[in-house]
C-alpha cells in the first residue's frame, strides 16, 4: 500500500470509529430528549442545580485543547517534532485540567446529596458526563503515548498518521461537550 | 487529501469564534425565550460543531468518500431520535 493510500484507509477507520461513538452518545441523547419532554419539570429544577461557570470554564478548556492539537499537527506536518510535544504537553495539562474541574464538580453535588440514583435528570447528568469523562480519560492515554512515541523520533513531515488520526479522536470528544454543556448546564 | 498551509492564522480564528460562541450561548441562556432558548442553544452548538469538524477534524479538505463516512451517522443519529419520539410521543 502506498503511504496516501494507508492514510487514507487509517482515516476512514477512525471516523468508521467515530460513527460508532455518535450512535453511542446518541442512544443517551434520545433517552435525553425523551425524558425532558416527559419530566420538563424535574429537568428545569436540575439544571438549576449546576454550576453552569464551571461548565462554561471546561467548554474553553476543551476547545482551547482541541486548538493545540490542531496546531500540534500543523507542526508535525511541517516536521517540527519539538513544537508537536510542546503543543500535545499543552492538551493534556488541558485535558487534566478538564477532569479537574469535573472532579471538583462531581464532589460538589456528592457533598449535596445529588447521586446518578437521586432523579432522571442526576441519572442522565451522571450518564453523559461520566461517559464523556472517560474519552476524555482515553484521549488522554491515547494522546500520551503520541507524545511519547514523538519522543522516539517516529513522526516527521512525511509520517504522521497516528497524531492525525489520534487528533480527529480527541475533536470528537470535544464536539461532544459542544452539546453536552448547553443541554445540561443551560437549558432550564 | 490535500497538505494545506494557510493552517495556523485559521485554526487561532476558529478557537476565537468557539470562544465567542461559548460567550454567546451562556448570554442568551440568560434571557427567558421559552422554547426558542433550546432552538439558539442547539443552533449555536451547531456552528460550533460544524466549525470543529471542517477545520479542527480537516473535513473541509477531505475527498467525498471521508465525507460519506463522516455524514451516515448522523443519518442514523436522526433515524433512532425521531423513530423513538413518534412511538414514545403518540403512544
Amino acid at each position: 500500500m502506498d503511504p496516501a493510500t494507508a492514510r487514507e484507509a487509517a482515516t476512514l477507520g477512525i471516523w468508521t470509529f467515530l460513527a460508532t461513538e455518535v450512535l453511542l452518545f446518541g442512544g443517551l441523547f434520545t433517552s435525553y430528549i425523551i425524558y425532558r419532554i416527559k419530566y420538563p419539570r424535574i429537568f428545569y429544577e436540575g439544571h438549576l442545580k449546576l454550576d453552569h461557570v464551571l461548565g462554561a470554564i471546561n467548554t474553553v478548556v476543551l476547545i482551547g485543547s482541541s486548538l493545540t492539537v490542531a496546531l500540534g499537527i500543523a507542526a508535525i506536518r511541517k516536521g517540527k517534532v519539538g513544537l508537536l510535544r510542546l503543543y500535545l504537553s499543552l492538551t493534556l495539562l488541558l485535558a487534566g485540567t478538564f477532569l479537574g474541574v469535573k472532579y471538583v464538580e462531581y464532589t460538589e453535588k456528592f457533598s449535596h446529596g445529588l447521586y446518578p440514583d437521586t432523579d432522571i435528570f442526576f441519572s442522565l447528568y451522571f450518564m453523559l458526563t461520566g461517559l464523556h469523562g472517560l474519552h476524555v480519560l482515553a484521549g488522554m492515554v491515547v494522546l500520551g503515548a503520541v507524545l511519547f512515541l514523538a519522543g522516539r523520533g517516529r513522526y516527521s513531515e512525511s509520517y504522521h498518521t497516528p497524531v492525525e488520526i489520534s487528533g480527529l479522536y480527541w475533536h470528537f470528544v470535544d464536539l461532544v461537550w459542544i452539546y453536552l454543556f448547553p443541554l445540561l448546564y443551560l437549558l432550564g | 487529501m490535500k497538505e494545506h498551509d494557510s493552517g495556523i492564522r485559521t485554526y487561532i480564528v476558529v478557537w476565537g469564534a468557539l470562544v465567542v460562541l461559548t460567550v454567546v450561548t451562556v448570554a442568551v441562556s440568560y434571557v427567558h425565550l421559552g422554547m426558542l432558548n433550546v432552538v439558539v442553544a442547539l443552533l449555536v452548538a451547531s456552528v460550533k460543531a460544524s466549525l470543529v469538524a471542517l477545520f479542527f477534524m480537516h473535513l473541509r479538505y477531505e475527498n467525498r468518500l471521508v465525507w460519506g463516512f463522516a455524514l451516515t451517522p448522523l443519518f442514523f443519529l436522526v433515524l433512532i431520535v425521531v423513530g423513538t419520539l413518534s412511538d414514545t410521543l403518540f403512544r
